[in-house]
């Protein structure tokens, strides 16, 4: 992986925000089987309070926030990283059953199952031999 | 390569993430395009708290008990490895951004540690160590008389 991919990355997005903090772009994996499609979104600082997922028709927004994790009476003194929001959209091609999507937050790691509906899960079809 | 004194930068904090950055473009610039440097993740942010340093790093979806954290004298190591997907057979990805496998970090601190004080934490994807100092090296004040 190239030195650039490790860093946060900001989100720079055509809508201002109210919240004057800087807004990151989660890294995430995606991979799908034949019932779900499931999605791993790395946001650091972000518990199941803080987290919002919306689907609205098949675009997907994932929102996290990140309460200022400052320490009390520290100095900064060296930063690498910064601290703030988290905000993605995806659109997504399949149809997804919205009443069975399932999201946990374990460590700072956001993941989404996303059931594929009825209708658009592959069909095997039988081939009859004539 | 070019990197930076720890603690050059106090006085700037602010800036410093923008700084770190437009330095660490110009050395992709110059050193081979494309080289893995797994040497600096995590990246790492340190305060200083009653003569203590707190260094955090954003680390998240690792399983506390294998953040490997040690202290040797002014040296402070962070080592891991980052949780594995494991799929079924004929599935893959279709999109991977994540997971970089194993790290380790070392970070050299302008003092000595008191290595028995050390305490670690992690908490929703954060690890935070603090690193008080070794009393003797405390700077001591002088009275005037």
């Amino acid at each position: 992986m190239v030195e650039k991919d490790m860093q946060k990355m900001e989100n720079v997005s055509a809508t201002e925000r109210v919240r004057n903090v800087k807004t990151f772009v989660p890294r995430v994996d995606i991979f799908e089987n034949k019932d779900s499609l499931f999605l791993v979104a790395d946001m650091p600082g972000v518990d199941e309070k803080t987290v919002d997922i919306e689907l609205e028709k098949n675009v997907l927004t994932i929102n996290g926030r990140v309460e200022n994790g400052r320490i009390k009476d520290a100095t900064m003194m060296y930063s690498e990283y910064e601290i703030g929001d988290y905000e993605r959209v995806f659109t997504l091609s399949d149809e997804i059953d919205r009443d069975k999507i399932v999201a946990t937050v374990r460590n700072g790691v956001l993941r989404l199952e996303l059931p594929k509906a009825e209708k658009v899960k592959p069909k095997k079809i039988a081939i009859k031999a004539v | 390569m070019f990197n930076p004194s720890l603690w050059r930068f106090r006085r700037y904090s602010n800036a410093m993430p923008e700084l770190l950055n437009l330095q660490r473009e110009m050395n992709r610039l110059f050193s081979s395009v494309g080289q893995k440097s797994p040497e600096d993740y995590p990246a790492i942010n340190i305060l200083e708290k009653d003569g203590a340093a707190v260094v955090t790093a954003e680390l998240p979806g690792i399983d506390p008990e294998k953040i490997d954290v040690s202290v040797s004298g002014e040296i402070l190591t962070i080592a891991g490895s980052t949780l594995q997907e494991t799929f079924a057979q004929g599935e893959t990805y279709l999109r991977q951004e994540r997971g970089l496998g194993n790290f380790k970090r070392n970070i050299q601190l302008p003092f000595q540690v008191n290595s028995q004080a050390v305490e670690a934490r992690y908490e929703k994807g954060i690890l935070m160590i603090t690193l008080p100092r070794i009393k003797e090296n405390l700077p001591k004040k002088i009275k005037i008389k």
